[in-house]
């Protein structure tokens, strides 16, 4: 599974954290860094991230 | 055996619960009835940056889930007339659609101010077509700007406004402080401090009592009696919920329709409602139905109420619990970012400052009996990610109802 982020979307919001902790995380800036190319059986995670990101920035590219 | 669920509404709440019914195994037919034009469409940006010009209003759309690549969307139509016990809608131009589970997801509309004087030159912000003309109208050169009420969306506004170079905005409310019943007089008062910083003047304690003007607005006039000269009047007073087409079923629609814990409605176990509409009790707070604006419900009444439907609709088995997400909720007002988790409406008599101090960047936590119900941060992406770092010990909490000691 591919995923990407459209950075000038993204405004750290964190969201996308909560629901998939092993794709998403936040660094010591607070800002978003993410598992490009995550591990098939976490699709379910990282679409309930898609959904909750209040930007929309996140697309699942399989 | 499978047959057709619909679903009235087709924006953030109507999608999820497309999705969600599909992720919870319904294989039958879906159809989502959508009054608007367009396929759903993101609309926080609506009063930010995409009012600011910074994001075009054609990248708002929502990207539906694969799963939900065969729902039927009947667009630009509007359901007039419901009969649950008869399991029937009836759309605009008189065609039923009969249904074996109904999602209601209609949303709500901006409140609308019944004064005297003209109509031109009044605005809301709820839909594109309503944030296009705003956008065109505050980019006139000169334009003065009075926003009638001081929620969050009104205050986006306002620092939009602000953002897009107009000198003068004024910002009317009958309450005291700006956003005082969702956040307390401690970030309220840091609020306005910051919104008059930027130049945003405000007129508190007193509501609008008519519009002056002949053909188009020129002036609000206060109930205090003074007039604030005005090109634009942008109308935030709250909103109605979209409840109309279900009136005549005996129906709890007094303040959207009211469900029960599981989202059904009036009793019904194959009707269920999501999002701004739905009145509902929240098992993490206490029994009291509460319709709860944010946007982070519309997926979370999608997912546990596409449970719920599916559950009665195929006798899979039923969700155990009680519908109790943790609200959350955002707010963009120029470099400044409110970021809540929590109710802190429940907790805004016992608020304290947790980290910081309300100048610059701060976290306040909510209590109610001495429990914390809320957090709520203001300031850049470090104090979001504090307030972040407390949801886990909010998910962690007991119910209100719960006695001290009582596990939930
Ligand atoms: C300008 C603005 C800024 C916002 N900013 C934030 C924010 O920063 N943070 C936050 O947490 N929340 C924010 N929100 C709130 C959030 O957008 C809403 O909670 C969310 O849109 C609710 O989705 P919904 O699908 O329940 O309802 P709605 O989005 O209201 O959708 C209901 C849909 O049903 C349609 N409809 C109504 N009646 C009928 C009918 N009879 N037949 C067919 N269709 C019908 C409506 O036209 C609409 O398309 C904001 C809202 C607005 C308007
Ligand atoms: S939720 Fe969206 S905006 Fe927030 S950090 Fe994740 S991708 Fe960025």
């Amino acid at each position: 599974m591919k995923v990407v982020v459209d950075m000038n979307k993204c405004q750290d919001h964190g969201q996308c954290v909560f629901a998939a902790p092993e794709v998403f995380q936040l660094d010591e800036g607070a800002h978003l860094v993410f598992v490009g190319e995550p591990d098939d059986s976490l699709r379910e995670q990282v679409e309930d991230a898609a959904d909750v990101c209040p930007l929309q920035a996140i697309a699942i590219e399989d | 055996m499978p047959g057709r669920i619909v679903i009235a509404g087709a924006s953030l709440g109507g999608l999820r619960a497309a999705e969600h019914l599909r992720a919870a195994g319904w294989k039958g037919r879906i159809t989502v009835v959508g009054d608007e034009p367009h396929m759903p469409y993101n609309r926080p940006p609506l009063s930010k940056e995409a009012l600011a010009g910074k994001t075009s209003f054609e990248s708002l759309a929502f990207r539906p889930r694969a799963a939900a690549a065969d729902v039927e969307w009947r667009l630009g139509t509007a359901v007039t007339r419901a009969r649950p016990a008869g399991r029937l809608v009836e759309l605009e131009g008189g065609e039923r659609l009969p249904f074996d589970g109904l999602v209601v997801a209609t949303g709500t509309r901006p409140r609308r101010l019944r004064c005297e004087g003209p109509v031109v030159g009044r605005y809301t912000v709820r839909t594109l077509s309503d944030a296009e003309e705003l956008s065109a109208a505050l980019t006139r050169p000169g334009v003065r700007v009075v926003v009638v009420g001081a929620g969050f969306i009104g205050c986006e506004v306002a620092a939009t406004a602000i953002g897009l170079g107009v000198t003068e905005v004024t910002v009317v409310d009958p309450e005291p402080l700006p956003m005082l019943r969702p956040l307390g007089e401690l970030l309220a008062r840091a609020l306005r401090e910051r919104h008059e910083a930027r130049g945003v003047r405000f007129a508190l304690g007193q509501g609008v009592a008519a519009y002056s003007g002949e053909d188009r607005v020129t002036g609000v006039v206060l109930t205090g009696g003074a007039v604030l000269p005005a090109d634009v009047v942008v109308e935030a007073v709250g909103t109605v919920s979209n409840t109309e087409w279900l009136e005549g079923n005996g129906l709890d629609l007094s303040d959207g329709v009211l469900c029960d814990s599981a989202l059904r409605v009036g009793g019904l176990p194959y009707v269920v409602a999501v999002g701004d509409v739905a009145r509902f009790p929240n098992a993490r707070y206490d029994d009291v139905p509460r319709r709860v604006e944010h946007w982070s419900i519309p997926g979370d009444t999608a997912r546990h109420a596409a449970r719920t439907l599916v559950a009665a609709l195929t006798g899979a088995a039923p969700v155990p619990a009680p519908f109790a997400p943790l609200p959350s909720f955002w707010s963009d007002q120029y470099e400044y970012r409110v970021q809540s988790f929590g109710a802190p409406v429940l907790g805004t008599a016992d608020a304290r400052v947790l980290d910081g101090d309300p100048a610059g960047d701060v976290l306040v936590g909510y209590h109610s009996g001495g429990r914390l119900v809320g957090v709520v941060a203001l300031g850049g992406p470090s104090a979001a990610a504090a307030a972040a770092r407390h949801r886990a010990e909010l998910l962690r909490q007991p119910a209100l109802t719960a006695q001290p000691g009582e596990e939930t």
